[in-house]
Order: C-alpha cells, then sequence, then structure tokens
C-alpha cells in the first residue's frame, strides 16, 4: 500500500518548536525558483526514497522543485555499480571501457533531459555526468551520498574530472569530503517520523507485529536491524549477546537479509542461522525491504538497540532507534558517532565486549535507559528530521543563488 | 511596572545553519594546533561560538568541538578538561580566543614526550569546519514584556542562539539582545542582569529558552 504523503503542516507536532513556521519564511528567499533534483532511479534506493519526501515538501515550501531520472529505456549500465563500489574503496581495478561506458551512458541521457533551472542538484555518481551539458545559466550541485572517505584512486581520479564543474558538492559526513577546488557543505541524512518506519504505533499493533513475526515478548529484546555482512557484523553481535546472557535474561533479534549478488553476505547469512538453530533466544528475520511497520514494531519493542557496525555509510538505524527513545549501542563506523553523543543518547564501542559490557550496564539500570532514550528522542527531534534536512536544502538554494 | 510598553518593539529574528566543510582534518594534536594557526576565524567561531546550535537541545558533554574532540577521540581527558573550560565569551574579539586555544595546546603539548593522537579505526579525525548562518526575521515583533515571553515561548532555539549568542560573538555587542531590550526600552535592569547571566556554554539553548520564560514570568507575577 502506497503511504500518503504528509504536508508541511503535518510535522509541527514532531518538529522542533517554530520550525514550521521557520521554514517558511526561510522559503521565502527561494520561492519561485527552479530546483531540478537527477537522481539515477526515481523508484529504487535510498536517495529515491528521500527524494520521494522531499520534493513535496520542497514544492509546498513555494519551490518550483521537479525530479528526473536516468530511467529509460535502455538499462543502467553494469559499470554503475562497479563504479560505486569503487568510488566505496572496492579494490578491483577498472578498466577503461567501465568509464567510457559512463560517460556515452550519461551523454545520451543528457539529450532526453530538460536541464534547466536556477538550481540543478545531481545525486550520485551516474547523474554527475550530465554536468558536461550544463548550460550556462543555474548554479549546479553534486549531491553524494556514497562513503567516499578512502576512494579507489583511479575512479576518483575520472569522476573528480566531473565534480569540479559543479559549483558545489554536499556529503553526508565531514570525513567523505575531498580536496576540491569548489564549495563542500555538509547536509545530514534525516528520518521521516512520520512515514511508515517510524510513526507512533499503538501497543496493540507493536504486540500483533510481534506475534506474527514469531518473536515472544517474555525477556528484553536486544535488537540489530542490518543488512548481512560483514561490516555490519552480525556476528559480533551474537558473540556480544553470549556475554550479556551470562548474567541476563535477554533475547537477541538480528533483523537482516543478504544480497544475493553478494557471496560473502550468503555465506555470513548461513552463519548467522547456524548460530541461531541453537539458541531460542536468537531470532533470525529475514524481511523484505518493504516491510517498515515490522521494523518499527520491533524497534520499539526492544531495550538496546545494536548497530555495531565496523564500516557504515550513514547508518540511519542508529536516528531511527533513537526517535523510538531507545538507547543505542554503535559501533565507531561512518555516521554514528555523528548520531550517538557519548553516555547522554548511548554508546560507541570499538569491541564485542564493549558492545556486551554496555547493554549489561543498560538492561540493569532503567533509569539510565530512561535517561538516555529521552535524549536521544530530542537529539533526533534537533538534528536527523525530514524538517531539518528540507531546512538545509532550502538554505543551500538561498546560498547558492545569493 | 512590567505592563510598560516599548518605544522600539523586538525584533525576533532566527538562523539557519549551512554547515561547511574546508577540508582540513587532524589526527593528532600538532596538526590540530597548526591547523588552527591558519584557517579561517569563521571556523574558530564555528567550533566554539556556535557549538551551542547544533547541541539545541542538549548539552554535550563538554562545550566546544575542541575539546570534544581532545577528550574522546584522542582520549586525552586533560586536554579536553583545560579546553572545555574556555568560555569564548570571556575574549574581546575571535583572533584572542584563537591565540588562547593555540597556547594552551602549545603549553600542553610541551609537557608531554609524545604528541597525543587518535588510534587508527578508534577516533575520528578533527574536521575543520565553518557556516554560513542566515538570518530569517520571524515578522515577530513585541512591545511588552508579556508579548516578549509569549513569543519567545513559541519561537524555534534559533531565535535564542541568534539574539544570545550571535549578537556578542559576531556582532560584538555587548550584551545579548533581549538582556539590553528590557533594560532600555522597558527599564527592567534587575531583569535584563539575570537575562544577561545565562550561558548557552553552559545549559542547552532549549534550557536557556525555558529559563528566559520563567524569568519574564517571574518579574511579571512580581510587577
Amino acid at each position: 500500500m502506497t503511504e500518503a504523503v504528509p504536508t508541511l503542516e503535518d510535522y509541527r507536532s514532531v518538529a522542533p518548536a517554530g520550525t514550521v513556521e521557520l521554514l517558511r519564511r526561510l522559503s521565502e528567499r527561494v520561492r519561485g525558483r527552479r530546483v531540478l533534483h537527477v537522481s539515477t532511479s526515481r523508484e529504487v534506493g535510498g536517495v529515491a526514497e528521500i527524494l520521494r519526501r522531499l520534493v513535496p515538501l520542497l514544492e509546498e515550501a513555494g519551490v518550483d522543485a521537479a525530479w528526473e531520472s536516468l530511467d529509460g529505456e535502455e538499462a543502467v549500465p553494469q559499470a554503475a555499480a562497479r563504479l560505486h563500489a569503487a568510488l566505496q574503496g572496492d579494490e578491483e581495478r577498472l578498466p577503461v571501457e567501465t568509464f567510457d561506458q559512463f560517460r556515452a551512458f550519461t551523454r545520451a541521457r543528457a539529450t532526453a533531459l530538460e536541464l534547466t533551472a536556477d538550481v540543478v542538484v545531481t545525486h550520485d555518481v551516474l547523474p554527475a555526468g550530465l554536468v558536461d551539458a550544463r548550460p550556462p545559466e543555474g548554479a549546479w550541485v553534486w549531491r553524494c551520498h556514497l562513503d567516499v572517505s578512502r576512494p579507489q584512486r583511479r575512479a576518483w581520479t575520472v569522476l573528480r574530472q566531473f565534480v569540479v564543474k559543479f559549483d558545489a558538492a554536499v556529503y553526508s559526513l565531514p570525513s567523505f569530503a575531498q580536496r576540491l577546488p569548489i564549495p563542500q557543505f555538509l547536509i545530514y541524512p534525516s528520518i521521516d517520523p512520520l512515514s511508515d518506519k517510524n510513526r507512533e504505533l499503538s501497543a496493540a499493533e507493536i504486540d500483533a507485529i510481534l506475534e506474527r513475526l514469531g518473536v515472544p515478548r517474555d525477556k528484553p529484546i536486544l535488537l540489530q536491524v542490518a543488512r548481512f555482512d560483514r561490516f555490519k557484523d552480525p556476528l559480533g553481535v551474537i558473540d556480544a549477546y553470549r556475554l550479556v546472557k551470562r548474567q541476563h535474561e535477554c533475547q537477541l533479534v538480528l533483523v537482516g537479509a543478504a544480497e544475493s549478488d553478494d557471496p560473502a553476505g550468503v555465506e555470513l547469512s548461513a552463519d548467522v542461522r547456524e548460530a541461531a538453530s541453537h539458541d531460542p533466544d536468537l531470532h533470525v528475520l529475514e524481511l523484505s525491504p518493504h516491510a517498515r511497520a515490522e521494523v518499527n514494531a520491533l524497534q520499539r519493542a526492544a531495550t538496546v538497540v545494536f548497530q555495531k557496525s565496523t564500516r557504515e555509510g550513514f547508518g540511519l538505524g542508529v536516528a531511527e532507534a533513537m526517535w523510538k527513545s531507545k538507547p543505542v549501542i554503535g559501533g565507531f563506523a561512518g555516521g554514528i558517532a555523528a548520531q550517538v553523543i557519548y553516555d547522554v543518547t548511548g554508546y560507541t564501542v570499538n569491541s564485542v565486549e564493549g558492545a556486551a559490557f554496555r547493554a549489561r550496564q543498560l538492561l540493569a539500570d532503567p533509569a539510565l535507559r530512561e535517561r538516555l532514550g529521552a535524549a536521544g528522542r530530542e537529539h533526533v527531534r534537533q538534528n536527523f528530521l525530514i524538517t531539518r534536512q528540507l531546512g538545509d536544502e532550502l538554505a543551500l538554494m538561498a546560498t547558492l543563488l545569493r | 511596572m512590567t505592563e510598560r510598553t516599548a518605544r522600539t518593539p523586538f525584533h525576533f529574528h532566527s538562523c539557519w545553519e549551512l554547515r561547511e566543510m574546508l577540508g582540513r582534518r587532524a589526527f593528532d594534536e600538532r596538526e590540530l594546533l597548526e591547523h588552527l594557526e591558519e584557517v579561517p576565524l569563521d571556523s574558530i567561531y564555528f567550533h566554539t561560538y556556535s557549538f551551542c546550535l547544533r547541541q539545541r537541545g542538549l548539552p554535550g558533554v563538554y562545550p566546544n568541538d575542541f575539546a570534544t574532540w581532545a577528550a574522546i577521540q584522542v582520549r586525552d581527558r586533560v586536554l579536553g578538561e583545560k579546553l572545555g573550560i574556555i568560555d569564548p565569551q570571556d575574549f574581546p574579539d575571535l583572533e584572542s580566543l584563537r591565540a588562547e586555544v593555540v597556547s594552551l595546546i602549545d603549553d600542553h603539548l610541551a609537557q608531554l614526550r609524545s604528541v597525543p593522537r587518535i588510534m587508527f579505526g578508534f577516533g575520528e579525525p578533527f574536521y575543520f569546519m565553518q557556516s554560513r548562518a542566515l538570518e530569517i526575521p520571524t515578522g515577530v515583533k513585541v512591545r511588552t514584556l508579556r508579548e516578549f515571553r509569549n513569543a519567545l515561548a513559541t519561537l524555534d532555539t534559533g531565535t535564542v542562539y541568534l539574539h544570545l549568542v550571535e549578537a556578542r560573538g559576531r556582532k560584538g555587542r555587548r550584551r545579548g539582545d533581549f538582556a539590553a531590550w528590557v533594560d532600555e526600552q522597558l527599564g527592567l535592569r534587575d531583569l535584563a542582569a539575570r537575562m544577561g547571566r545565562l550561558n548557552p556554554y553552559q545549559q542547552s539553548l532549549e534550557d536557556i529558552r525555558h529559563r528566559l520564560v520563567a524569568l519574564a514570568d517571574e518579574a511579571l507575577a512580581g510587577a
């Protein structure tokens, strides 16, 4: 079922006081100006998910907002996935043809798109190539959602030739910034508090969903929601849970799945299931990407939430859990450290033992859980809701059009 | 007395901060010091004065980015404590503040045999940033203390930041705009003094907003 798209007014009850009025005032700076977002796909992936919410809010704020994608009859080249992987540090050496395919594809798509706007924002790798077809008017922004903190140099050198033709770059974390002759801005991603994944649920709804998923409520739940790959460290979470269980009655719920085209992930998934087969308190749930209400219910039912990644993009699962007033134990990776304020909203840890120690402490101390959980929700309210991201996008437009 | 009407109304403004990355990073305290000597003053401002804007609802463990990084990422609690005591409001300008931070780190390093640095994989480097703050008129103007109190209770915390921190930090005013207005326009000197003692580096902006409203309520009740 398609979710209803909320209006700006709907966020009044969840955003910080005065935010809706402030956003309306801020939008006056860019009212009637045209912004064009270009993503690789309108249907698939995190960028499409963000734009589905953000573009209607920009329009409601008075901006002439449009969204185009590179979807078309011709499939996105395989080169795109390899280029993505290389920019995120994959060491596979890319052949020259990969870059040629990238250039040819974006050149062909550019002719099919109307690229005239006051501000054009191209998201991630493929649309970046459109900058070669930029008209003389308008400011162009490269919005990078990828972790390019340690890119394969060859891939970055090729992409950099395009990026320097933009007027500004925007990243999700400071560590992603590169040496560039253009201004580089920081805009954190956000969660939508009114989406199925984050909206309030009644106790009856939570109970019904957990019953359907076969997760009992008789013991405190430790939870991690993350796909099964080694960077999310599900086996480390299981080891931590076993250390916790020596002292506390509890259960562990691991929600995730392996990408079918990732043999290492499939193998890891099998290891996780093997571990679970000997322990009735260890639940492994492979849910579809559309099971948003299920994830919501599990996060709300959890006592402590893990995000014990060793490598992470931004890790918005942390903000989702904190929004539900849950203390989070996170690995020291990517955007987790930007979200978890140590001993205020949760803990960042560097080891299995550290994760277990903090989980034991939290299970033993309801007042501590309550303090961290309340602070976490407030931290998300101020910093990681879509209303903040909308304001940043408006401020970026206003700054570039000054 | 508190029903006095100001000749000049108070116009509430707020702000939105867009963060800009300078592409500079420090992995150890010596590198931090070297970058500190070179970065634009706006970056010094970002990591000290406007730190509270990013901790609106919650006061951080330390009151500026330099102290937070030293204590949490480098795990040098001694330097974290030394930097944590710095109150930007004690300095006449940003160059003086920069000089204090630099000399404090330099003195600290002089007492050590090696330069503390983040452990690879267990700490984040320090990323130098600056901000572009857009000042936004809220359209709200008030002439009495009661109107002032009611408006402040509903406006966003960026309003508190702009009139309390930016007024002194960037605009060079001797005191915050709220204290100046209630003193000069409403003649409430005692209330102005109490407002002037609120410190955004010891409390969150949300706490300060509540405190300002409470102070106004007390003044209204005593009128």
